[in-house]
């Protein structure tokens, strides 16, 4: 067992790890936080996306004690932890129906976020690339490319 | 799927790196960025005794000018090279097909020496390392000085290179080539996937006409392959479809691609004379 200190969703966790653990594993099992979910664990379908240190990675191929010393970001460390205010691309998801079944959701929200901080105002072209690592077998990406569309021109809305 | 049971060291330094690897030999894996080697752990295709985590080595982390060549360090992720500006001058042939390899979070992850270690003859860095006649430099334990391998003596065979155990791959330098068009043609049937076959190329070229051009095929064999038949026949023609059809026909000659799912080997040398002369011809900026 390896003891790790990692800061997930705002709050610092101190744990005894395997080092087999996987970072996805470690979240759900350990502390709980089922928002990020295991779709295809071959680190090809990006459900399980998470942010460490402020970019986005596949939580299912990331082991827990690489993360130790360093900040996790969850889809529930997202909205607003005092009123739950979601964050405009949360809003977006929501208002532009960018889901069916949801599953694949939390990872596309997660790398939407990343997608937006690289690049505040993308095409939909560089949306569509940018979020090549995340699949959704429902709605066949048009409402979520809608959605991180609508999501970078409210986030524009608000700083203008 | 969970990995089989290992211990995990995570070296602050090189030093320390190479003697954990001069300890335990063949038991011992690296992880740089872990997005090759952790699938292979999930899947159990490997069981090491021991991963080494390089990861946390700040002095492999970086890229840097040598003058003549960059220097790309063991730790610097496919994300550092693409925000690198001196890989985005100097090295454009890398930059592009870095934006090719997998998606965004595995490139905030995976390395580009780690990808050329694990020699994925599907991956996309081979090649253009390989066109752009890169040095890789090996270190180990006791031996002053890295090993300078060049990179047609690097790749031997499916997921084997002259890396031994007990060494590391350090760094990968690569000769500046400022200047040149430079073109990275995949073929996939999902974005983000593994080439079912890449053509990497850099042309120089004088008013038009081609002055030299380097070619690298990716997944045209069990390694990474140079189409130097195509690079000398390219030379003094004029950078036209029409006039470099033929030069660009011969890329696939010799070689022995793999058959499967995504396409039998006779397809594959059809299509890399096809993909040749759409990555030349866009390499010369016709």
């Amino acid at each position: 067992m390896t003891r790790i200190s990692v800061k997930v969703d705002g709050v610092t966790y101190e744990d005894e790890v395997e080092p087999r653990t996987l970072l996805v594993h470690y979240l759900r099992e350990q502390l709980g936080k089922t928002g990020t979910v295991i779709g295809c664990d071959t680190s090809n379908c990006g459900a399980c996306t998470v942010h460490l240190d402020g970019r986005s990675v596949k939580s299912c191929n990331v082991l827990a004690v690489q993360a130790d010393g360093h900040e996790v970001t969850t889809v529930e460390g997202l909205a607003d932890p005092v009123d739950g205010t979601l964050t405009p691309v949360q809003e977006a998801f929501r208002d532009c129906h960018a889901l069916q079944c949801g599953f694949c959701t939390p990872g596309m929200i997660m790398q939407a976020t990343d997608l937006l901080r690289e690049n505040p105002r993308p095409t939909e072209e560089e949306v569509r690339v940018g979020m090549e690592g995340n699949l959704c077998r429902c709605t066949g990406y048009h409402n979520i490319v809608r959605a991180v569309l609508e999501a970078a021109a409210q986030r524009e809305g608000q700083r203008a | 799927m969970i990995p089989a049971q290992f211990d995990y060291v995570a070296p602050a330094t090189l030093e320390e790196a190479l003697t954990l690897l001069s300890e335990h030999g063949d038991e011992a894996k690296v992880l740089a960025g872990g997005q090759s080697l952790l699938p292979v752990l999930r899947m159990r295709l490997n069981a090491p005794g021991v991963v080494v985590d390089i990861s946390g080595i700040q002095e492999l982390k970086e890229i840097t000018d040598q003058g003549e060549s960059i220097r790309i360090g063991a730790g610097a992720t496919y994300q550092d090279v693409l925000d690198s500006p001196l890989v985005r001058e100097h090295l454009g042939l890398l930059h592009k097909a870095v934006t090719e390899v997998a998606d965004p979070q595995i490139r905030h992850r995976g390395t580009v020496c780690g990808a050329l270690a694990h020699s994925d003859p599907a991956g996309d860095v081979g090649g253009p390392v390989l066109a752009l006649d890169a040095t890789m430099e090996v270190q180990s334990r006791g031996v002053v000085g890295p090993r300078q391998v060049a990179a047609a003596d690097f790749f031997v065979d499916l997921f084997e290179t002259a890396v031994g155990d007990g060494e590391l791959l350090t760094a990968v330098t690569i000769p500046k080539h400022t200047g040149w068009g430079s073109h990275y043609e995949k073929f996939v049937r999902v974005s983000h996937q593994w080439a079912i076959i890449g053509v990497a190329a850099a042309v120089r070229a004088e008013g038009g006409t081609i002055a030299e051009a380097k070619v690298g095929l990716t997944n045209m064999g069990s390694v990474p392959l140079r189409a130097t038949a195509v690079e000398q026949a390219l030379v003094g023609l004029a950078a036209t479809e029409e006039a470099l059809a033929e030069a660009c026909s011969l890329a696939g000659e010799g070689t022995d691609p793999p058959s499967d799912l995504n396409g039998q080997a006779d397809y594959r040398r059809h299509l890399a004379g096809v993909l040749t002369r759409r990555a030349v011809l866009a390499a010369a900026g016709g």
